[in-house]
């Protein structure tokens, strides 16, 4: 009798121990009839030939990526022999640890916080610079009288902070500024409420987003729309300390080991190479692909990001994707040496050799060149981009 | 009957005047409180309440008449809450689904054996202190990585799963507290008429749990549609209110009425989940002799 009690309940036990690991697995398991419209981009997939490749975004659809869903649209990724899916961000996916976990094939991280990714054990290296250029600014009221770094003192200067304050504070260090004592330092939101309504005299701003955002708002005072005139902007590129932002990143051990992943890698860069110079030569209908992949931005609010995005790649003297040793350099140097508020830097010690390789682009540049597209852009004119009330 | 609609009528009346209450009082904040908002020694007490942080109840209304953006084709703001609406909608119940049954099943199971009350109660309880943020780039890590033959794991499943993670545990606590309500002169009564125990809880403990799982599931369907919309945000899944609430925002500065419109779409998705599972506790009405809030 005992001896019966006691198996079943062992039974019991066994029973709570499968129930905890089915729940463990709810995660996994189907979850059920609502058959919602999934978001896969790879709508003309269908021929078995096709290498499916996943691309991972830093956020949601909109113009900084205009490139890719370019690319994607006119057919440059099949071209390749390439299926491509564009994955798009949220506010917790880290594009790095997607790459790194094996849930995408190549993503976009600006390369500061893909530095950090990779002091932290993520195998990933950069394998084409998209962005020459820093897209950040620092903006203020005319009548604050804030052009350079150093007119920052004594001011309240917002930061979003999570890594996005990094050249802010190098450029302030780099100004003979003590960002802990010579600055009023306020955590900025994503929207430029509170600059607007004083809060904040020096605002951090993309040029392809709040800064426009900027643009779009009304002024009380006047009942119309702000222009470029009611503002001074710190730029960091001219500020000597920008660092180097969306670049396309790949699986290092993969990179080493993997033939099939090479090809892919080259091949991805050339299309999406090509993808952002159509972007360039026809910035409406960029942003017309854009709209169509689902961003819910305004029609003048996108335009004008498709045009900003423009101006931070092209023109691209040494070709599209290259990495400057240069502006690199830089960017090492910053996310080593400056201190934010809370005295951490980006990474402690230097990358190793693996952070970067040119081997890829500088193969698809060739065979990008060889078919007549032209990578450098220099002959490349912005174009004027009116934005609407509300960016509409 | 007669009673019945006119409790439902008195019902509709009263959720009107909140709301109209909200507006009223909305307005008022706007009229009285300066724009700059009250400080008081250099904190903020009351906040601003210029058009850009508080736009006035017409503004939102008559910008969710409007359409979304100037694209050709584009929506207006009121077609795009729907859709995006219905979409979280599903997508929520799918994960509350999958939670109902899960904290049944548990709760079932707590209640037959002492032993997984002590072994998985601990359990249940440590799940919801996980936060929301550090357990959704996790679970789209491991949706990414499954391929089971032609079908593959989309981001909506990872929201939908976070759904159900959040909603099984009020289900499974107020079932288990249900379960457990008969008094031992009951569960006397049936032993003492030989009833096995599945006798036992399909005529009387489940249905002596009625009381207590309608509210439970009442609370899990509002953590399912919370659940869903911050799991959209956070996973950046595409389609539903998670999304639009963070699209709109980006024109918070410029278009004010916009992200309230996404914001009214939450709270309503809110009441219409609420509502529907309302229409559960309405079929299981004869079991519910008293309601016990959970």
């Amino acid at each position: 009798m005992s001896q019966m009690r006691l198996t079943r309940r062992t039974a019991w036990g066994l029973t709570v121990a499968a129930t905890a690991a089915a729940l463990a697995l709810t995660g996994c398991s189907s979850s059920g009839s609502a058959a919602a419209p999934a978001a896969s981009a790879s709508g003309t997939g269908g021929s078995g030939a096709l290498t499916p490749v996943k691309l991972q975004l830093q956020w949601f659809t909109q113009a900084q990526f205009a490139g890719y869903y370019a690319a994607l649209k006119q057919g440059y990724y099949k071209d390749e022999g390439l299926d491509v899916q564009i994955v798009e961000g949220g506010t917790d996916i880290v594009p790095q640890t997607q790459l790194a976990n094996g849930s995408v094939d190549y993503a976009l991280a600006w390369v500061p916080k893909a530095l950090a990714s990779r002091e932290q054990g993520a195998g990933i290296t950069d394998v084409a610079q998209i962005f020459q250029r820093s897209g950040t600014l620092q903006v203020s009221f005319k009548d604050k009288n804030i052009t350079t770094a150093a007119a920052l003192k004594g001011k309240k200067v917002g930061n979003w902070g999570f890594g996005n304050e990094f050249e802010l504070f190098a450029g302030m260090t780099k100004a003979g500024l003590d960002p802990a004592k010579d600055v009023t330092l306020v955590q900025q939101q994503f929207d430029m409420n509170a600059f607007l309504a004083g809060d904040i005299d020096a605002a951090q701003a993309m040029v392809y987003n709040e800064y426009a955002q900027l643009l779009e708002a009304k002024n009380p005072a006047t009942g119309k729309q702000y222009t470029a005139d009611d503002f001074n902007v710190v730029d960091w590129n001219t500020e000597g300390t920008a660092m180097l932002q969306d670049a396309i990143w790949a699986n290092t051990d993969k990179l080493k080991s993997d033939k099939a992943y090479q090809d892919t890698t080259v091949k991805f860069i050339k299309a999406s190479i090509k993808g952002w110079a159509y972007v360039r030569d026809n910035p409406e209908a960029a942003r017309d692909i854009v709209v169509a992949a689902g961003s819910k931005l305004g029609q003048s609010h996108q335009l004008w990001q498709t045009n900003e995005v423009n101006k931070l790649i092209w023109p691209s003297p040494d070709g599209a994707g290259m990495i400057d040793q240069k502006a690199w350099d830089q960017t090492v140097a910053i996310a080593l040496g400056t201190k934010n508020d809370q005295g951490a830097t980006v990474i402690t010690k230097k990358p190793d050799a693996d952070a970067y390789t040119n081997d890829y682009v500088t193969k698809a540049l060739d065979e990008l060149k060889a078919e007549g597209v032209d990578v450098t852009g220099s002959s490349f004119k912005p174009i004027t981009v009116t934005l609407a009330e509300g960016g509409n | 009957m007669t009673g019945g609609r006119y409790r439902a009528l008195r019902a509709t009346a009263y959720g009107i005047a909140a709301l109209l209450l909200f507006c009223l009082v909305w307005e008022l904040v706007k009229a009285v409180v300066p724009a700059a908002g009250v400080h008081v020694l250099g904190a903020s007490v009351l906040p601003r309440t210029d058009d850009h942080a508080m736009p006035h109840v017409w503004d939102v209304v008559a910008r969710m008449g409007r359409s979304e953006t100037s694209a050709r084709g584009a929506d207006s703001v009121l077609v795009a809450m729907g859709k995006a609406g219905w979409f979280t909608l599903r997508v929520a119940l799918a994960g509350w689904l999958v939670g109902v049954v899960a904290g049944m099943a548990l709760a079932v199971l707590m209640a037959r054996r002492r032993l997984a009350e002590a072994a998985v109660l601990p359990w249940v309880v440590l799940s919801q202190t996980v936060p929301l943020i550090a357990l959704a780039p996790l679970v789209v890590g491991w949706g990414g990585r499954i391929h089971l033959g032609a079908f593959e794991w989309q981001r909506w499943m990872s929201v939908a799963a976070i759904a159900s993670y959040l909603a099984f545990f009020p289900v499974a606590v107020g079932a288990l507290r249900g379960l457990q309500s008969p008094t031992p002169a009951q569960t006397d009564l049936f032993r003492a008429q030989a009833a096995g125990w599945w006798r036992t809880l399909v005529s009387l403990r489940l249905p002596a749990s009625v009381p207590y799982v309608v509210p439970a599931l009442r609370l899990g369907a509002a953590t399912a549609v919370v659940g869903a919309i911050v799991a959209e945000v956070s996973t950046g899944a595409p389609g539903g209110i998670g999304r639009l609430i963070i699209s709109y925002a980006q024109s918070a500065s410029g278009d004010p009425g916009k992200p309230w419109a996404a914001i009214v779409a939450a709270a309503a998705l809110g009441l219409v989940a609420a509502g529907l599972v309302g229409l559960v506790g309405l079929l299981l009405r004869r079991y519910r002799y008293a309601e016990v809030s959970s």
